[in-house]
């Protein structure tokens, strides 16, 4: 049997009973997503006018949440199972309120109830269930310390000394060596398009051609994962079984459809816990469906709102078990359910559907909330309905956040989606082996003191001369830096090539990969944190007068700078020119080095909350920041260092060229309401403005939050009054009030734009 | 980049002291300063300065911003210019009283800066505007930065108190799209105490602006106890609506943010411990305005 058996008969079954059938393409002859959506979709060019508001249904079940939410709040966790490894299949079926869901699945058998995911790796399942109150079964342990060796043990059991020092002094940090890695989005939309058989009859397919192969060490291996993949999808299939639903063909409804791809979705929140657990790009291709449905009465708008509403609560209560120190450097319990809405198609056609608007339409029907996390690819050319219905929801929500369609699309396509926060992939036909970053300006002070932490004062990288100059000369401390860098990218590349070795190996993510092509492109997707700071601390040097201030060891632990000096943020090309510099040679740097299964270097201009910890492990800096201040997040200029505007500060980010950070590039902005016009007209008119001057100035991405300081700031005061303000970070969205204080004043101390 | 600090008070009183040492005049200049003196060095430059500022060839700039919906449509590039001779009591940039505190910066670079942003100009609608400070103390400048504005399709507009009306000749008007003219208060004295100045060029001002029918949009700072009398207010609307070019008015709260500017420059600070306008005072002088059938925000 062929992939394209089962298709055909069922699309044939389909046009027996009833609804029209989609267009014929290639899509029936091989698993082609892209082919169906262009063949079937119907772009809107209208504005929001035909949107339905919330049915008493959907209120009242995110009522029954909401009700569940201060608790989780206080505790941290709602409820764990803490016997039950989670498997596809492990848990019962659960429900909120079983008679009025539309769209049914959890991840264990009650809502907000966390399960463990100890293939990871124990000791965080440990910590996690010790941190919240929960016993540690001793079964259990034994298993998963005696008996299955996790990732976590098994990437210990690789790392040479060197990666060990730079991560254990945080010039390395938030690595996925001890939970999952993720930024693996499934194609989840196979499930409800081709249903199970099929899929299974595409894997054996692949199967067949790896058995005609030598059985070297990758062969054996991608037959390792071929079998692994088929076991998972009848798991799926199991699973799916559990709550009544046979998705062993193809969906034949708007309902099926959206049901079929959660329950894709929920096989693989079930089985990984993941950093970034991201969904893909749906809307366009759920519209098909729920147009095909319009048409033949079967549905109304109210309805197909009510699927996606129903679907949208189901992405918000995916939960994770993690540790408080997970939450230092994901603050807010993120699992970056991002849904990527929108573009312009390869053919000029806004890839805009009803579909799209319904997914905006939630954050009125249920309220703001951070995930799932919606992200537009912003095009000037999106139709101007849809651009201004973006920018509304933005003014009232704060909760969506843009990137640039034009940029990716002439990379990846027009089906590309984002995994976690900026990183763009094909979806089901690319990866990535996350890597999470680098502290670029620690490496700057090792630099400066010969490869010793200005903080302890051990030495971690290769001893290297001290800078013994009364006034730091540019001439001296840049060629320095660029040597310790070299040294950072060889190290980092070794972790990360040790990491992901093991995560195939030992945490492999059976079903996201089920749900991918046989030949799929990786990326090892390298970041750098505090390019803002090294910028601003090189412009001093190279401007100012810098004194390194040394301590009785001859270690420099501050320095004093008289003058002034350009900052990043101003589009000021003297120093936004080293901020690119920098970037592009620790890119070239991190290319030299051979990566596990051949992946593509990349790499991301993002922090996600880790600036805060990042700044925490790093001393004072040569542009006048003190020891263990913050860092800005992401690609963002410092706080209060960008004075000539939004824009000019947005500017200054979209100079740093998006081929030399192909994992994306993550600038967060705050305006005030007030600081986009006086009506709400023209604010709306202000915001998509901005928003095509940045992406048109090839500004990449560009998270927006449109809020008044003195709300964060009663926020802080009285967090029961607002449990569902919703901000942007870097990269994400979190409820504030789920924010450690201690980020909460750091998000309080950006810059907010106004006049 | 080309940068001296002036060492001047005023236009009407200029002090022959340059404080700036990193000099870096163009070309023409250079080589018969280089044959004189220190003293005299410093004078010649001066005198130099005040020419190309007179000429309005170079600027003395305070600061430039990309600015959304406030100083006029759109995102702008407003420029703030250095020297102002009113000292109203609730200015919020202090720092821009003095011309020979800005920097003085060539036109061309100016310019430059604006080229760059027409990609944002056009995406938003926005423009070039010219505030201060008080732009028209530098009038030949704003005349030529203006018309090369217009010479690449930008919207311009000024921000002006209007009290230096008079130095704006026909020829800048002519390149100017919007005016954002602040009545800073409706009765002469009242004018006077806020400001330190007489409100007849104001008027003068705006009935020139009206005559031309260039567009306006009128703005009034709320301070409790300062401008908020009703009769105040109601002078205010009585002259804008003898400007039929009028588009909007823009009844601007006062706040305390520009206090620490004050205690920065060691100023005495008149307002100090002045509350931000109740919500039911704005609404009311706004209702004065909406009463005439003004557009208010």
């Amino acid at each position: 049997m062929t992939v394209t058996d089962g298709i055909r008969s069922d699309q044939h079954g389909l046009a027996e009973t009833g609804p029209a059938e989609f267009v014929s393409g290639p899509w029936q002859d091989s698993i082609n997503l892209r082919d169906f959506i262009q063949r079937n979709y119907t772009p809107y060019l209208g504005d929001a006018s035909f949107l339905a508001g919330a049915t008493e249904r959907t209120t009242g079940i995110w009522a029954k949440l909401s009700a569940m939410f201060p608790v989780e709040r206080e505790k941290g966790v709602y409820d764990i199972d803490a016997t039950t490894p989670s498997s596809i299949t492990a848990h019962k079926p659960g429900y909120i309120d079983k008679d009025n869901e539309v769209i049914v699945g959890l991840q264990t058998d009650a809502p907000l109830k966390r399960a463990i995911m100890p293939f990871g790796g124990w000791r965080m399942v440990a910590t996690s269930l010790e941190t919240y109150g929960y016993p540690v079964s001793p079964e259990l342990e034994t298993i998963f310390t005696d008996y299955r060796k996790t990732h976590n043990t098994a990437v210990f059991d690789v790392y040479p000394p060197g990666v060990r020092r730079a991560r254990s002094s945080h010039l390395i940090t938030g690595l996925p060596d001890a939970y999952g890695r993720g930024r693996i989005i499934g194609d989840y939309r196979r499930v409800a398009l081709y249903g199970i058989d099929a899929l299974i009859a595409g894997k054996k397919n692949d199967r067949a051609e790896l058995d005609m192969e030598p059985s070297t060490e990758d062969i054996i291996r991608a037959r390792e994962e071929n079998s692994e993949q088929i076991r998972a999808l009848k798991e799926l299939a199991q699973m799916a079984a559990s709550y009544g639903s046979d998705i062993s063909k193809p969906a034949t409804t708007a309902k099926e459809a959206v049901q079929w791809l959660y329950f894709a979705y929920l096989g693989a929140v079930k089985e990984q816990n993941g950093a970034a657990m991201s969904f893909g790009r749906n809307a366009a291709f759920l519209d098909a469906y729920i147009e095909r449905d319009l048409a033949a009465g079967t549905l109304n708008e109210e309805g197909a709102q009510e699927l996606i509403d129903d679907l949208v609560i189901k992405l918000r209560i995916v939960r994770f078990l993690r540790t408080p120190e997970y939450d230092e450097i994901f603050a807010g319990d993120p699992t970056w359910v991002t849904e990527s809405l929108a573009g312009i198609g390869e053919d000029g056609r806004p890839l805009v559907t009803k579909t799209a608007f319904r997914f905006l339409q939630t954050l009125y029907n249920v309220g703001p909330a951070p995930e799932p996390n919606l992200t537009v690819l912003w095009s000037d050319k999106l139709p101007e309905g849809f651009k201004r219905f973006c920018a509304q929801v933005s003014i009232d929500t704060s909760a969506i956040q843009y990137e640039s369609d034009e940029l990716i699309r002439n990379e990846m396509g027009d089906d590309a989606a984002i995994a976690c926060c900026v990183s763009p992939m094909r979806v089901g036909k690319q990866m990535q082996f996350f890597g999470a970053r680098v502290n670029a300006v620690k490496a700057l002070l090792y630099s400066i003191n010969g490869g010793k932490d200005e903080v302890s004062g051990k030495q971690i990288a290769p001893a290297t001369a001290p800078n013994t100059d009364e006034i730091l000369d540019y001439e001296t401390v840049f060629p320095a830096y660029l040597e310790t860098l070299e040294w950072l990218a060889e190290t980092y590349v070794t972790a990360l090539n040790c990491i992901h070795y093991m995560h195939d190996k030992y945490a492999y993510e059976r079903l996201e990969m089920a749900l991918h092509d046989k030949e799929i492109i990786r990326t090892l997707a390298c970041g750098i944190a505090g390019l803002s700071v090294v910028a601003d601390s090189l412009s001093a040097i190279k401007y100012a007068t810098v004194r390194p201030v040394r301590d009785e060891t001859g270690l420099v632990v501050d320095y004093t700078v008289e003058g002034e000096f350009p900052t990043f943020g101003n589009d000021d090309d003297r120093v936004d020119v080293i901020a690119v510099d920098v970037m592009e040679r620790f890119m070239t740097m991190i290319r030299k080095h051979p990566t596990y299964r051949d992946a593509i270097h990349t790499q991301s201009i993002l922090t996600i909350t880790s600036n805060v910890v990042y700044g925490k492990a790093t001393g004072n800096t040569p542009d006048g920041r003190r020891k263990g201040e913050p860092f800005a997040p992401g690609a963002n200029p410092m706080n209060g260092r960008d004075t000539h505007g939004m824009l000019a500060s947005a500017l200054s980010v979209a100079k740093l060229p998006y081929s030399e950070a192909q994992d994306g590039i993550s600038l967060t902005n705050t305006v005030v309401p007030s600081g986009l016009g006086h009506t709400k007209d023209e604010q709306i008119t202000s915001l998509v403005g901005l928003l095509d001057a940045f992406t048109s100035a090839t500004g990449y991405h560009l998270n927006v939050n449109v809020l008044n300081k003195e709300t964060l700031e009663d926020a802080m005061l009285h967090p029961e009054n607002y449990p569902q303000l919703t901000i942007r970070v870097s990269g994400y969205a979190v409820n504030f009030v789920r924010l450690t204080r201690e980020q909460q004043m750091d998000v309080i101390s950006r810059t907010f734009h106004s006049h | 980049m080309t940068a001296i600090n002036l060492g001047f008070p005023s236009v009407a009183c200029p002090v022959v002291e340059l404080s700036g040492e990193h000099v870096d005049l163009s070309a023409p200049v250079s080589d018969d300063v280089s044959a004189l003196n220190d003293a005299d060095r410093k004078a010649e430059l001066h005198t130099l300065e005040m020419k190309a500022i007179r000429e309005g060839t170079v600027a003395s700039v305070h600061s430039w911003e990309l600015v959304t919906a406030v100083d006029g449509p759109g995102t702008r590039m407003t420029l703030f210019l250095s020297g102002c001779l009113l000292r109203c009591q609730y200015c919020h940039n202090p720092d821009t009283w003095k011309m020979r505190d800005g920097l003085v910066t060539p036109i061309e670079e100016l310019v430059a800066r604006m080229t760059r942003y027409l990609g944002v100009f056009k995406a938003t609608n926005g423009g070039l505007t010219i505030s201060g400070g008080e732009p028209l103390m530098q009038p030949a400048f704003v005349k030529r930065m203006f018309k090369e504005a217009h010479a690449l399709g930008v919207h311009t507009t000024l921000d002006t108190s209007g009290y230096l009306g008079k130095s704006a000749s026909d020829e800048m008007l002519d390149n100017i799209d919007l005016v954002l003219l602040d009545v800073k208060s409706g009765l002469p004295e009242t004018y006077k105490k806020v400001t330190g100045r007489e409100l007849a060029p104001t008027i003068a001002f705006g009935d020139r602006l009206a005559e031309r029918n260039i567009p306006v949009w009128v703005r009034f700072v709320l301070v409790p106890g300062l401008t908020d009398a009703v009769d105040n207010v109601e002078a205010v609307v009585d002259i804008v609506k003898s400007w039929p070019n009028v588009q909007r008015v823009e009844v601007l709260p006062f706040h305390q943010m520009g206090e620490d500017k004050w205690d920065r420059l060691s100023i005495p600070y008149p307002l100090h411990g002045v509350h931000p306008p109740e919500n039911e005072l704005l609404n009311r002088v706004r209702g004065q305005f909406e009463a005439r059938g003004l557009t208010v925000f």
